[in-house]
């Protein structure tokens, strides 16, 4: 298992050179993004910032103002299935090269990610005061009408781990670990 | 009166509101020691190293620095959900507007996401109120004093819950094996999506609404109990060892550790019913409870 260093916005070779089970430690910007977000893009609205090169958290955040400033109270990953009608032409659309989530997403993503260059990044969930820990910084927000938790963030990130679940090349760990795990509990029926 | 009552309504029990803060304020952050003890627990089963290993001592790191900080364990702070017991005569509606307040303030704190949306508008009211938001579950006993219980459950495990009907051509009768099917089938379907290693609270009977109140509440037994019926006790024990065996690991990465624990409990049923109700429970496990006296101030901590 490898640990790599990552830098958004990120090329396409980069990403090309992650495999399945690596270790990222990702510095830079990350932009929020969950339910509302995939649904507004889907009908038509163009993001307010630029997602080429951008990895995008499915992440719905605490956020506190104190005086101006936001401050980031938890951040760890939603489930990322309920994007899987969206990711794809998100991926396709506006040059994204990540998605960070948890649980996985479905053969749609899989084939963008192989066919555009990008990769599906597992964060752990639950685990918001560590994911919280690496985000120095809220630099905005837009699309703030959707609400606090749908809006997208614009996080400053620094050494943000995750493991890399669904490759470039076609790979997906939640693909393996079902088919393994059907067949297993198929043999452990009552 | 609704969840718009003036402020100076609370000022009438304000040990109470303060009651009911803290233990918002301790379930959001603060992990109960049996949760703790079966997740550090789980760490000597997976291979040193692997992405399961790696997990949960992220997990294990994620536990002590919420703790420490006094911050959400969870960003997804979830359904709020109040099970209280009052002696017969004690003003309910009372309770429920003071601790209707209590949310808003720990909303305002950070203790608790904004996580109350309209679901026609989608608009968020910002504060955790709204029809339906917090849930509360009373009930009467003969006690003299009121209990109060508080689950947060996040999103993501809620979404994974399952109900099914027996019987079913994939999963077998009206029996225990049919029940250790379905319960297995969740599992499977499950996969990382609900936060694993996972807890099961499941319902064997019941109306289909019944059922999952049920089931939610079988989450307010402790980890390391046994239950009292013997034939529940060892489905239980069977779901969680066939669980593990699964491979599905903590997050779905592969691995040992499935499930935390598995509670079952029943409820009568009509003829023509069978439902297998199941409530997936995160491992980010929050709930607490707190004894207190007439005038809302706590008497013992609970979990």
């Amino acid at each position: 298992m490898a640990l790599l260093r990552i830098t958004t916005p990120v090329d396409e070779a980069t990403i090309r050179s992650l495999n399945v089970g690596d270790t990222v430690s990702i510095t830079g910007r990350l932009y929020t993004g969950r339910d509302a977000v995939h649904h507004r893009i889907h009908e038509g609205t163009r993001p307010p910032v630029d997602l080429n090169g951008a990895i995008l958290y499915h992440c719905g955040p605490v956020m506190v103002k104190e005086g101006d400033q936001w401050i980031c109270k938890a951040a760890g990953p939603t489930t990322s299935s309920r994007e899987e009608p969206y990711q794809h032409e998100v991926i396709r659309d506006y040059g994204l090269r990540g998605v960070i989530g948890k649980g996985g997403m479905g053969e749609k993503t899989l084939a963008a990610c192989k066919q555009y260059g990008a990769v599906y990044l597992h964060a752990i969930g639950g685990a918001a005061q560590v994911c919280a820990a690496s985000i120095k910084r809220v630099d905005g927000v837009d699309w703030m009408d959707l609400g606090s938790p749908e809006a997208i963030w614009h996080l400053w990130v620094e050494d943000f781990m995750a493991i890399v679940t669904m490759d470039a090349h076609g790979r997906s760990l939640h693909k393996e670990v079902f088919e393994a795990s059907r067949e297993r509990l198929e043999a452990l029926k009552a | 009166m609704t969840a718009t009552a003036p402020l100076h309504e609370v000022t009438k029990e304000p040990a109470l509101f303060e009651s009911i803060l803290e233990l918002i304020r301790r379930t959001s952050t603060i992990l109960p020691d049996d949760v703790v003890r079966a997740v550090t627990a789980a760490r000597k089963n997976e291979a040193e190293g692997s992405n399961a290993d790696v997990a949960l001592n992220v997990i294990g790191c994620n536990i002590g620095l919420a703790k420490e900080s006094s911050l959400p364990l969870c960003q997804d702070t979830g359904t709020i959900l109040f099970f209280v017991h009052t002696p017969v005569g004690y003003d309910q509606l009372e309770f429920e507007e003071t601790a209707t307040e209590a949310v808003r303030a720990a909303t305002k704190k950070g203790y608790l996401r904004q996580n109350s949306v309209d679901s026609i508008t989608g608009k968020n009211t910002g504060d955790n109120t709204g029809p339906g938001s917090p849930v509360f579950h009373f009930h009467q006993w003969r006690e003299p004093h009121v209990e109060v219980k508080l689950m947060l459950k996040g999103g993501g495990c809620e979404n994974m819950n399952a109900q099914y009907s027996l019987p079913d051509p994939k999963l077998g009768g009206r029996d225990l094996k049919g029940v250790e099917n379905a319960i297995l089938d969740c599992i499977l379907n499950a996969q990382g999506q609900g936060c694993g290693p996972g807890i099961l609270g499941v319902c064997i009977g019941g109306d289909r609404g019944t059922g999952y109140a049920y089931a939610k509440e079988q989450l307010l037994r402790e980890l390391d109990d046994t239950n009292s019926d013997p034939l529940l006790a060892d489905l239980e024990k069977r779901v969680v060892e066939k669980a593990n065996q699964s491979g599905i690991g903590p997050m779905g990465f592969g691995g040992n550790t499935t499930l935390l624990a598995c509670k079952i409990g029943t409820q009568n049923r009509l003829p023509a019913s069978y439902f297998v109700s199941i409530a997936y429970m995160c491992w980010a496990y929050r709930r607490r409870g707190a004894q207190l006296d007439l005038n809302g101030q706590v008497t013992e901590w609970l979990y």
